[in-house]
C-alpha cells in the first residue's frame, strides 16, 4: 500500500508539471499585466516603470521566467505578490486553514445528512419519503450555489432581524465579528450560512447517488444472506448494504473534488470568507500573477492529495481491491 | 404483455419517444424548456431594449409596465432576462455540442484502439480531470478577453470554447467505457470480417449503440455548462456587460441586494428552472433508453 501511494504520487508529478507550464505561459503572456495601473498613473515616469519591470524580471524571455519560477517553487517559494509585496507562501498559508475549515465542515455535514437520506430512500423505495426526497434533491441539484448564497443573504441578513438586538439574524461577512477573532461560538455562527450554501447541492447529489447505488446492492446475494441469517434490519442496511453501496460514492467524490473547490470559491466570494477562493478572485481582478499561479498550483496539489486519499479509503473499505 | 407484439412493429426511435413521454415530469420539462427557448427567441417583441436606460424609473418593483421591475439604471429586468436567456441557452447548447463532440472523438479512439493510444489519451484526460476547473476558467476568461484576435473579442465565443475545453473529459471516459465493451461484440467482428474499415465500424456500428448514454450525458453537460457560464459571468470573468446574461444580471443585482433584493431573484430563478428542466429531461432519457426500466401506469 505504501508503495502504491508512492507510485501514485510519482505519477502525478508529470501532471503537475504540465499544468504548471500551461498555466505559467498562459498567465504570463496575457497583455495588460500587473503594471497596467502604474502605467496609467501620470505621476509614474517611464523610467520608473522600466526599473520596476527590470526588478520583477518581466523583461526576460518567458522560458527564463518559468525556469526561475519553477526553481523557486521546487525550493518551496511561490514568489512575491505584485500587489501586496508579500510572499505568496505566507498569503496562501494564512488562507488554507480557512478554506479547509469551510470545505471540511460542509463535507462532514453533507455526509451526515446525505447518507441517512440515501439509505432511507432505498429502504422504502417509491414511498412518500422517497418521492419527496427525490423532488427535493432534484431542486437541490439545480440551484446554482451563487444564487442560493445570495438568497440566504437576502433572507437571513437583509430580511430577518434578531428580535432581541434588531441586528441582522445571521452574519454574512468574514469569519469573525470585529474584535472577536478567536471566539469559537462567533466563528461557528459565521459558518452557518456559508456551510448551508455549500453543502445543500452536495447533499442532493450524494444522497441521490447513494440511493441508486443502494438499490443496486440490495439485490445482491450477501444482502439476502444477511437477511436470512436473521440480522436486524438496521444491521442489514447499514452494515452489509451501505458498506458496499458507499464504494462508488467514494469514487464519485474523488472525481468530483475540483467542483467541490469550485463551490468553495463561489461561497467564499459571496460571503467574504477569507479562504483561497476569495484570495484567487481578488488576485484575478488585480492580475496578481504570482498569487494566481500559487493558488492554482496549491489547489491542484490539494486535489491530487485528496484523490490519493480517496483511493486509499477505497482500498480500506473494500478489501477485495489489491494495490499492485 | 401485449408490448412484445408492438415492439416489433414500432421503430426504435418511436419506442424511445413513447417511453420518454411516459416519464410525465420529463414531458412537462420539455414543454417548459420550449417556452423558455421561444421566449428567448422572441425577446425582440418586448417594448424595451435590454440596454435602454430610464434614469427616472430606477428600482421599480413589479408592475404592468415592468413585469420584473427595473434595475439601478432603469433598465427593464424582464427584457434583460429574455435577452440574457438567448446568451445563456446558446452558450449551454453550443458548448455542450463541442464538449460532447470532443469527448466522443477522444473516447471512441481510446476505447476502440486501446493500447498506447488509450494510455496516452487517458493520461491527458486524467490530467484535465485534476484541473481545478473554475480557477483555470477564470484565468482563461481574463486572458482571452485581452487578446487581439478579432473573433475572440466576442466574450460569448470565448466562454463557449473554454467551457467545452474543460468539460469533455466526462463524456470521453463514458464513451471509452462503452467502446471497450462494444468492440468485443459479434457485430463488430462480423463487420471486420466483411472488410469494414475502422472508421466505418466506429461510426456506423458502435457509435449508434452509444446514443442513449451520450444524450443523457449531454443533458448533464448542458446543465453544468449553463451553471458554469452564469457563475463565470457572475464573478465578472465570463460574458461581459453590456451583453446581458443571467449570470451578469445576477452580478449587478448583488451590488443592489440591500436596496432591491428582488433583482437578484429573477435571473437566478431562470437559471434554476432551466437547469431543473434539463435535469428532468436527462432523467426521462435515461429511463427511455434503459431496457430494464419497467414503466408502470399510475
Amino acid at each position: 500500500m505504501t508503495i502504491y501511494a508512492i507510485r501514485r504520487i510519482l505519477q502525478t508529478i508529470p501532471i503537475l508539471f504540465i499544468i504548471s507550464i500551461m498555466l505559467f505561459f498562459l498567465v504570463r503572456s496575457a497583455p495588460g499585466g500587473p503594471l497596467t495601473s502604474a502605467r496609467r498613473n501620470p505621476n509614474v515616469t517611464k523610467e520608473q516603470i522600466e526599473a520596476l519591470e527590470e526588478k520583477l524580471g518581466l523583461n526576460d524571455p518567458l522560458p527564463v521566467q518559468y525556469g526561475r519560477w519553477m526553481g523557486a517553487l521546487l525550493a518551496g517559494d511561490l514568489g512575491e505578490s505584485i500587489k501586496f509585496r508579500r510572499p505568496v507562501n505566507d498569503m496562501i498559508a494564512e488562507r488554507i486553514p480557512n478554506t479547509l475549515l469551510l470545505v471540511g465542515v460542509s463535507f462532514l455535514i453533507t455526509l451526515l445528512v446525505a447518507i441517512p437520506i440515501g439509505v432511507l430512500s432505498a429502504r422504502r423505495p417509491y414511498s412518500a419519503f422517497d418521492y419527496s426526497m427525490t423532488t427535493i434533491t432534484f431542486i437541490g441539484q439545480s440551484i446554482p450555489v451563487y444564487w442560493l448564497g445570495l438568497g440566504l443573504i437576502v433572507i437571513f441578513y437583509v430580511t430577518i432581524k434578531n428580535p432581541l438586538t434588531g441586528e441582522p439574524f445571521l452574519p454574512v461577512g468574514g469569519m469573525n465579528t470585529q474584535g472577536k477573532s478567536g471566539d469559537l461560538p462567533d466563528l461557528l455562527w459565521h459558518l452557518v450560512l456559508p456551510v448551508t450554501a455549500l453543502s445543500l447541492g452536495w447533499i442532493a447529489w450524494y444522497s441521490r447517488f447513494l440511493r441508486s447505488s443502494m438499490m443496486d446492492v440490495l439485490h445482491e446475494d450477501y444482502v439476502r444472506t444477511a437477511k436470512a441469517k436473521g440480522a436486524s434490519e438496521n444491521a442489514v442496511y447499514y452494515r452489509h448494504a451501505l458498506r458496499n453501496a458507499i464504494l462508488p460514492l467514494v469514487t464519485l467524490i474523488a472525481l468530483d473534488l475540483p467542483s467541490l473547490f469550485a463551490g468553495a470559491l463561489f461561497v467564499e466570494t459571496i460571503f467574504s470568507w477569507p479562504g483561497m477562493g476569495r484570495l484567487f478572485w481578488d488576485a484575478a481582478k488585480g492580475r496578481d500573477y504570482p498569487v494566481l499561479l500559487g493558488v492554482v498550483m496549491i489547489t491542484a496539489v490539494l486535489i491530487i492529495v485528496c484523490n490519493i486519499l480517496a483511493d486509499l479509503a477505497y482500498g480500506w473499505l473494500n478489501p477485495q481491491v489489491k494495490y499492485e | 404483455m401485449s408490448e412484445l407484439t408492438t415492439h416489433t412493429e414500432q421503430s426504435m426511435a418511436r419506442t424511445i419517444i413513447r417511453r420518454f413521454f411516459k416519464h410525465k415530469l420529463a414531458g412537462i420539462a420539455v414543454a417548459v424548456l420550449m417556452v423558455l427557448v421561444l421566449a428567448a427567441l422572441f425577446a425582440f417583441s418586448s417594448p424595451y431594449t435590454p440596454t435602454e436606460q430610464e434614469p427616472a424609473n430606477k428600482f421599480q418593483t413589479s408592475s404592468l409596465d415592468h413585469w420584473f421591475g427595473t434595475d439601478e439604471l432603469g433598465r427593464d429586468i424582464f427584457t434583460r432576462i429574455l435577452y440574457g436567456g438567448r446568451v445563456s441557452l446558446a452558450v449551454g447548447l453550443l458548448s455542450t455540442f463541442l464538449s460532447i463532440a470532443l469527448g466522443v472523438i477522444v473516447g471512441a479512439l481510446s476505447g476502440y484502439f486501446g493500447g498506447w493510444v488509450d494510455s496516452l489519451l487517458m493520461r491527458i484526460t486524467d490530467a484535465f480531470l485534476t484541473f481545478p476547473t473554475i480557477f483555470v476558467l477564470i484565468i482563461l476568461g481574463a486572458y482571452l478577453r485581452e487578446q487581439q484576435v478579432p473573433w475572440l473579442k466576442n466574450s460569448v465565443v470565448i466562454v463557449i470554447i473554454i467551457i467545452a475545453v474543460l468539460s469533455w473529459m466526462w463524456p470521453a471516459r463514458m464513451v471509452r467505457g462503452l467502446f471497450l465493451v462494444l468492440r468485443e461484440r459479434e457485430f463488430v467482428t462480423a463487420s471486420r470480417a466483411l472488410g469494414g474499415s475502422h472508421l466505418r465500424i466506429i461510426v456506423r456500428h458502435i457509435l449508434p449503440n452509444c446514443i442513449g448514454p451520450i444524450l443523457v450525458s449531454g443533458t448533464l453537460q448542458m446543465a453544468a455548462a449553463i451553471i458554469t457560464e452564469s457563475g463565470l459571468s457572475y464573478l465578472g470573468f465570463g460574458v461581459q456587460p453590456p451583453t446581458p446574461t443571467w449570470g451578469s444580471i445576477l452580478a449587478t443585482a448583488q451590488n443592489q441586494v440591500f436596496r432591491a433584493p428582488w433583482i437578484a431573484f429573477y435571473p437566478g430563478l431562470m437559471i434554476f428552472i432551466t437547469v431543473m428542466t434539463i435535469n428532468y429531461i436527462g432523467d426521462g432519457l435515461r429511463d427511455a433508453f434503459d431496457p430494464y426500466v419497467i414503466h408502470t401506469e399510475k
